[in-house]
C-alpha cells in the first residue's frame, strides 16, 4: 500500500478508536482533557512546521491562535454567518494576516525573525486588550459565541462539539504530514538544513519560508477556532506570549524532529500542568525544571531520543 | 548540455577594496578551464558574481549571448549554471539520495508540489543516475552528515551535476583532502567532464593537478587577470612564476 493511503488509514482509525473509547466511557473530565489535547496538540503541530521542519523560530505564533479565535467569536457574533462559513472566514483572515506578518518577518535572519514575531503577537494582544468596544478587552468576548445548528449539527452540544473537534485534529495532522512528505516538505528542511545551498539549487528560499509560515498560521488559527467553539469565548490570553511559550516547550519536550513528538509534548505539557496545578501555585517553576532536565539532560525532545534509538545507523 | 560563458569587464567593490578590476574572461563551450592565483586574488569572487550570489558593480556576464550580470541566484542557476563549494554546502539530515532527489525537484520547479510523495519516482530515476555517475551509490542512503570528508565533497558536486548544468563552476574541488584522495575526486571530475562535455571551470591551488587535466589556465592576482593560455605557457611565463608558481614549476627546473 502506499505510504499516504495507510496514513489515511491509519488517522481514519485512530478517529474511530478516540471516539469509541470516549463513547463507551462517557467520562466528561476525559472527553474535556481529550478536547484540550486535540487543541494544544494541533496547536504545537502546527508551530513545529516552522521550527522544525524549515527552521523558522517563531515566537509569536499564539498571534494566529488568538486571531482565530476573537475572528470566528465576533463572525458568529454578528448573527449573520453560518458556522462553517464564519469557520472558513476566520482561516481566510488569518491567512491574509500571516501573509502580511510573515512577509515583513522572514526578511530577518535567526533572533531577528524571533523578535519581530513576537512583536506583533504582542501588537495584536494589546489591540485585543483596549479595542474593548469590539473584543471585550480583557473580559474577553462577551455574552458567549452563538452556535446555531448547520447541516443537523448542533455545536451547543458538549458531545457533537467533542466529535468535529476530533475530526478536525485527526484530519490536519494527516494534511501536514501529507504536505510534509510532500515535493513541498523536502523543500521546507532543505531550507532548514541550508538554505543558501538550497538558493544554489535554484529553490527561491524566501517563498518557500513565507509559505510554511502562512500554512502554520493556518492551523493554528484553526485550533483557535476549535478552542473558541469549546469554551464558547475568546480571551486576551490566546494571543499572549505565554501561549507563544508554552508551544515552544511542547514541542521541545515531545520532539522537534518526529512529527507526532509535538502532541506528546502536549499531553506531557498539560497532565503536568493539571497535576502541578492540584498541589502548588508555583507551577511555573516545576515546568521549567521538567524543561530544564528534558533540555540538559537528553538535549532534544523524548521522541527525539526514542527515535534515534530505533534508527539504524 | 554545454555552454559558453563570457566575461567582460567585470567589476565588484568590496568598500575601498577592488576585488574584481576589469575582469574579461572567456570560456568557450565544452572547455575545461583551471582559475589559480594566490589567495585573495578574486577567484571565490568571481564564482560569486558569475552565479549571482553577489552583484556586480559593472561589466557583463554572458551566458550564450545573454547578459545575465545582476539577475538573481535562483534565476542564474536554472538558466543551467551549476556549483559545487570550496567547503562542501549539503543538507546534512538528507540522505544522499533524498539530497539528490530534492535538488532535482528544486531545479524542475517540482517543489511547489503538496500532495505528492518526495521522492517522485522521475527524480529518484535521474538521481540513481548521478549517484551513478560521481560513484556513490553504495552511499545512498546514508545521511550527509555521516559521510567522509572526500565523500562530502563528492556530493557537493553530484548536486550541481544533477541539474544538468551548460556550466559547471567547482571552487576547490580537492580542497582539504590527502594526495590520494585528491587524485581519486579529480579523475572523477575529469571523466565527467569527459562524458558530457560542459563547460568546466574550476579553481585549483595544487598545480600538478591543474597541468594536468586543465585544458586552459587563468591565473588572477589582486582582481586583475595576470595572464591567461594553455598550461606550458603559463608554466613559462615569467610574470606568474613571479607572483604565483615560483620556479619550481619552470620548465628548466626538472
Amino acid at each position: 500500500m502506499r505510504a499516504t493511503s495507510r496514513e489515511a488509514l491509519l488517522a481514519l482509525l485512530a478517529c474511530a478508536v478516540t471516539l469509541l473509547l470516549a463513547a463507551a466511557l462517557g467520562s466528561k473530565p476525559l472527553i474535556d482533557t481529550l478536547m484540550r489535547l486535540a487543541i494544544f496538540g494541533l496547536y504545537a503541530v502546527s508551530l513545529n512546521i516552522l521550527v522544525g521542519y524549515t527552521g523558522l523560530v517563531s515566537f509569536g505564533h499564539a498571534m494566529f491562535f488568538g486571531f482565530g479565535a476573537y475572528a470566528f467569536g465576533l463572525l458568529m457574533q454578528t448573527g449573520m454567518t453560518s458556522l462553517p462559513a464564519a469557520a472558513l472566514a476566520s482561516l481566510a483572515l488569518s491567512a491574509v494576516l500571516a501573509l502580511v506578518v510573515g512577509a515583513l518577518c522572514i526578511r530577518l535572519a535567526d533572533i531577528y525573525f524571533s523578535f519581530l514575531t513576537l512583536a506583533f503577537q504582542m501588537l495584536l494582544h494589546a489591540v485585543i486588550l483596549s479595542w474593548v468596544g469590539l473584543t471585550g478587552g480583557d473580559q474577553g468576548l462577551q455574552g458567549g459565541i452563538p452556535r446555531p445548528r448547520f447541516l443537523g449539527i448542533n455545536l451547543a452540544d458538549p458531545w457533537q462539539v467533542f466529535v468535529v473537534t476530533m475530526v478536525a485534529f485527526f484530519a490536519s495532522l494527516l494534511a501536514i504530514r501529507t504536505i510534509l512528505q510532500s515535493p513541498f516538505g523536502y523543500a521546507l528542511r532543505m531550507v532548514r538544513d541550508n538554505a543558501p545551498r538550497a538558493a544554489a539549487l535554484g529553490l527561491p528560499v524566501q517563498r518557500y519560508k513565507l509559505a510554511a509560515f502562512v500554512i502554520a498560521g493556518l492551523f493554528g488559527a484553526l485550533a483557535g477556532i476549535l478552542m473558541a467553539l469549546y469554551v464558547s469565548g475568546a480571551y486576551p490570553n490566546f494571543a499572549f506570549w505565554t501561549l507563544s511559550g508554552e508551544g515552544m516547550f511542547m514541542i521541545m519536550l515531545g520532539g522537534i524532529g518526529v512529527f507526532l513528538g509535538p502532541v506528546l509534548g502536549a499531553a506531557i505539557f498539560l497532565l503536568l500542568n493539571d497535576t502541578v496545578t492540584r498541589f502548588t501555585e508555583y507551577n511555573g517553576m516545576v515546568m521549567g525544571v521538567v524543561l530544564l532536565v528534558v533540555v540538559l539532560g537528553l538535549r532534544q525532545g523524548l521522541l527525539d531520543v526514542v527515535m534515534a534509538r530505533l534508527r539504524p545507523r | 548540455m554545454t555552454a559558453h560563458l563570457a566575461i567582460a569587464d567585470l567589476v565588484k567593490h568590496f568598500g575601498g577594496v577592488v576585488a574584481t578590476d576589469h575582469v574579461t574572461l572567456d570560456f568557450p563551450p565544452g572547455s575545461l578551464t583551471a582559475v589559480i592565483g594566490p589567495n585573495g586574488a578574486g577567484k571565490s569572487t568571481l564564482f560569486n558574481l558569475i552565479t549571482g550570489r553577489i552583484r556586480p558593480d559593472g561589466g557583463r556576464v554572458l551566458l550564450d549571448g545573454t547578459d545575465i550580470a545582476g539577475w538573481s541566484e535562483t534565476a542564474i542557476v536554472a538558466r543551467g549554471i551549476g556549483r559545487a563549494f570550496q567547503i562542501a554546502s549539503l543538507f546534512p539530515s538528507f540522505t544522499v539520495a533524498e539530497s539528490l532527489a530534492a535538488a532535482i525537484l528544486a531545479h524542475r520547479r517540482q517543489t511547489h508540489r503538496m500532495l505528492a510523495r518526495f521522492p517522485l519516482a522521475a527524480a529518484r530515476g535521474r538521481a540513481d543516475e548521478v549517484m551513478h555517475l560521481v560513484g556513490l551509490d553504495a552511499h545512498a542512503d546514508r545521511l550527509a552528515q555521516h559521510l567522509s570528508h572526500g565523500d562530502q565533497k563528492l556530493l557537493d558536486i553530484a548536486l550541481a551535476l544533477a541539474l544538468d548544468p551548460g556550466v559547471l563552476l567547482l571552487d576547490e574541488p580537492t580542497a582539504g583532502m590527502g594526495r590520494d584522495e585528491r587524485w581519486q575526486i579529480i579523475e572523477t571530475v575529469h571523466r565527467l567532464w569527459s562524458a558530457r562535455r560542459m563547460t568546466m571551470i574550476f579553481i585549483e591551488h595544487d598545480m600538478d593537478i591543474v597541468f594536468k587535466i586543465a585544458q586552459s589556465v587563468r591565473v588572477l592576482k589582486f582582481g586583475r587577470v595576470l595572464a591567461e593560455g594553455t598550461p606550458a605557457e603559463i608554466r613559462d611565463n615569467d610574470e606568474v612564476i613571479a607572483a604565483y608558481l615560483g620556479t619550481r614549476y619552470a620548465k628548466a627546473a626538472p
